[in-house]
């Protein structure tokens, strides 16, 4: 009698555990690859301040953010606290910006080609941004803040003229895709608009540089992360539910409206971003499906964030150190090694049936 | 009920028997408008000038007209402008038949960025600093953007889809971009030529310049003219045109390579002017329905009046400066091509 009341548990015990642990494994691997994806943030930032043309050794490192005189290096301390180490934290924070934006519009329009940079959300915010730099000669808070208004409006125009049932994403796309077309013939008619400096700054910063960090403008952006952050986290929920499918999230108990509301979230930390530093090419759109891949298939905004990070710093140093005497500016480096990248990306998203 | 609906929805065009005599109407009318449109170009502007004295230039009779200059210029910029418009809009249309894609363009295919890099690097690397120069860079240019982007849609197997061939040019662009202005950044002078270069106008173009590129306009129009009745068997897809006793390859390549030199010499001519050809062809598709013998005369002759009025428009807004044709194009055009988006025409073709 006892015997087989007792008899089934362990078999079914044995079951539960399989499931257990089919479920725990992926997770597991998205822990590990998240820590690893952390040390690698952090030693790239390192690898920026430190190494290079003016090499700081990592015992001056610490007396040096401290503000104590350091007597055998006197320059260091400038050259670490006005030059290398900005650069390193803006090129960081903007990475983890442009990567977990770009991630969450790959997952919810569910297009890995559906990244800002491609899609026009990107390009408002410079179109914003040229305009009220040459026309008004904005500074400060102004500059940004023209940057998320462009963005903003040009995702809100994309979603009331995208909406519709079915192909709605789809549909969002190619009106992103037109809608950017336009905004880059505005830039190019302000280009031709104004001084040749002005033209030439512009350009610079169009193509995506580190240049301008200044310790108010790292500040501006850390702050928007830190509250932006927690709001797309709570967001990055429905965008797994968004990934199934308009209708089968709904049955779910998520409408896909609501997952396409948390883009309003990452359109705002891309437009941020991309007023401090420019809108780097490939960034948003190449994180992404490097941390799909790197977490074997489960799409991680996380994940994404921290690659982005690594990527656009080293692209960085690269950029500063690699052919001597020329100083490229980080977006070139990103879109130079990007393209191959992206058509890898195209390949591997029409085999697997997307796009 | 039902079927009324769907049939709304998927775009489909009403019977093509109702409007098989539009055509040459049609052509009629628009011959009439682009008549006004040359008028209009000519003599319109931040300094309008009486038509006599344009007779009496274009006679050769105009020695003591204090405003030769202006009219000459003007009469180039016209002869740009139909050069131009008609050869957008029959590629546009050419490239739609062909690649079974209403919303190709050589703007959104890729085609303007790759002519766009080729010029730049003619500038920055060469030192090539002419129109004249920049016209082989740019046809080069634009005919391998065309041939990568069409590989990179078709590479993933499964069919060269609208969505997939669009956001392919729209990643090859951005890709192509960043190497340009990798090159503009570290040269302040190669930018300032560029600049002008790369927003697309009609104006500032001798004649000289159109004599060097004319024969690539009239093979390419002949490519495509040639081509014109295969266009109708590849809109029906691959099985049925090889059931019609198609040579595919041949065809495609045929029509692509007239597509290309048109692009590339519009672009070598003009500059990037995006949208031209999705605009035209799809009004002429609208209009007289899906047969490319018609599609294409209303093309060839309602692409000019378009542009002259897009440039003469330009020119009239912003004295005594001018708003670049390549800007009224997009502005124009990306609102139209919303609407089509929207409009779910896509699956119509």
């Amino acid at each position: 009698m006892t015997a087989t009341a007792v008899a089934p548990a362990p078999a079914a015990s044995s079951a539960v555990d399989r499931v257990r642990r089919a479920r725990r494994r992926p997770a597991r691997r998205v822990r590990l690859v998240l820590t690893a994806l952390a040390a690698a943030a952090c030693a790239a930032v390192l690898v920026r301040v430190l190494l290079g043309e003016y090499v700081v050794a990592l015992a001056d490192l610490v007396p040096i953010l401290r503000g104590e005189p350091l007597p055998n290096a006197p320059g260091a301390s400038f050259i670490v606290m006005e030059a290398k180490l900005p650069r390193a934290l803006l090129g960081a924070l903007a990475g983890l910006a442009f990567g977990a934006a770009g991630a969450m519009f790959q997952t919810t329009l569910r297009n890995p080609l559906a990244s800002p940079d491609i899609i026009g959300t990107s390009l408002g915010a410079s179109a914003a941004a040229v305009v009220a730099l040459t026309t008004l000669d904005a500074q400060g808070l102004w500059l940004p803040a023209a940057a998320v208004a462009g963005a903003l409006a040009v995702s809100l125009l994309m979603h009331a003229v995208g909406r519709g049932t079915g192909l709605a994403g789809q549909r969002m796309v190619l009106v992103g895709i037109g809608i950017a077309a336009m905004l880059s013939s505005v830039i190019q008619l302000v280009m031709t608009r104004t001084s040749i400096q002005d033209a030439q700054a512009a350009l610079v910063w169009l193509t995506g540089s580190l240049a301008r960090a200044t310790w108010p403008v790292i500040g501006l952006l850390a702050v928007a992360l830190v509250v932006l952050a927690p709001v797309l986290a709570l967001c990055a929920r429905w965008m797994r539910l968004a990934e199934l499918g308009d209708d089968l999230s709904t049955t779910l108990g998520v409408p896909a409206g609501r997952a396409r509301r948390g883009l309003v979230v990452a359109v705002a930390m891309a437009a941020v971003a991309t007023s401090a530093t420019g809108p780097i090419a490939f960034v948003a759109f190449l994180s992404g499906p490097i941390a799909r891949q790197l977490c074997g298939g489960r799409p991680s905004l996380w994940a994404a964030a921290l690659v982005g990070a690594v990527v656009v710093v080293l692209s960085d140093f690269a950029g500063d150190y690699l052919i001597p005497d020329v100083n490229l500016p980080v977006g070139v480096v990103t879109g130079a090694l990007g393209a191959p990248l992206m058509l890898a990306v195209l390949v591997t998203a029409g085999r697997a049936g997307k796009a | 009920m039902s079927t009324t609906r769907t049939a709304d929805r998927t775009g489909v065009t009403p019977p093509a028997a109702t409007r098989s005599g539009s055509g040459p109407v049609l052509v009629a009318v628009l011959l009439v408008l682009l008549l006004v449109a040359v008028l209009s170009s000519i003599t319109l502007g931040s300094k309008a000038v009486p038509f006599t004295d344009v007779a009496r230039v274009l006679t050769g009779d105009g020695d003591g007209i204090a405003d030769r200059g202006i009219i000459e210029a003007r009469v180039a910029r016209t002869v740009v402008g139909v050069l131009v418009g008609a050869a957008l809009a029959v590629a546009g249309a050419a490239m739609q038949g062909l690649t079974r894609n209403p919303l190709a363009d050589p703007g959104l295919l890729g085609v303007n960025a790759g002519a766009s890099l080729a010029v730049v690097v003619a500038i920055a690397v060469f030192g090539v600093g002419s129109l004249t120069g920049y016209v082989w860079w740019a046809m080069a240019g634009a005919g391998l953007a065309a041939v990568l982007v069409h590989a990179l849609a078709g590479l993933a197997g499964g069919g060269v889809t609208p969505l997939r061939l669009t956001l392919a040019g729209a990643a090859v662009t951005a890709g192509l971009a960043s190497w340009s202005s990798g090159l503009l950044v570290s040269s302040k002078q190669s930018f300032d030529s560029f600049r002008f270069w790369q927003v697309g106008t009609i104006g500032g173009r001798g004649l000289d310049l159109v004599v060097t590129v004319l024969p690539f306009f009239a093979v390419g129009l002949a490519l495509v003219l040639l081509t014109v009745r295969r266009l109708d068997a590849l809109a029906l897809g691959d099985d049925l045109a090889r059931g019609l006793g198609e040579n595919l390859v041949l065809a495609r390549a045929a029509v692509a390579l007239g597509v290309a030199v048109l692009c590339g010499a519009s672009t070598a001519l003009a500059g990037p002017i995006g949208f031209l050809g999705l605009v035209v062809a799809h009004g002429a598709r609208f209009a007289v329905g899906p047969d490319h013998r018609r599609i294409i005369p209303v093309c060839l002759v309602g692409g000019p009046a378009l542009l002259l009025l897009a440039d003469t428009v330009g020119r009239l807004v912003a004295q005594p400066s001018e708003v670049q044709a390549g800007i009224m194009t997009a502005v124009v055009g990306v609102p139209i091509f919303v609407l089509l988006v929207r409009r779910g025409r896509m699956a119509s073709l």
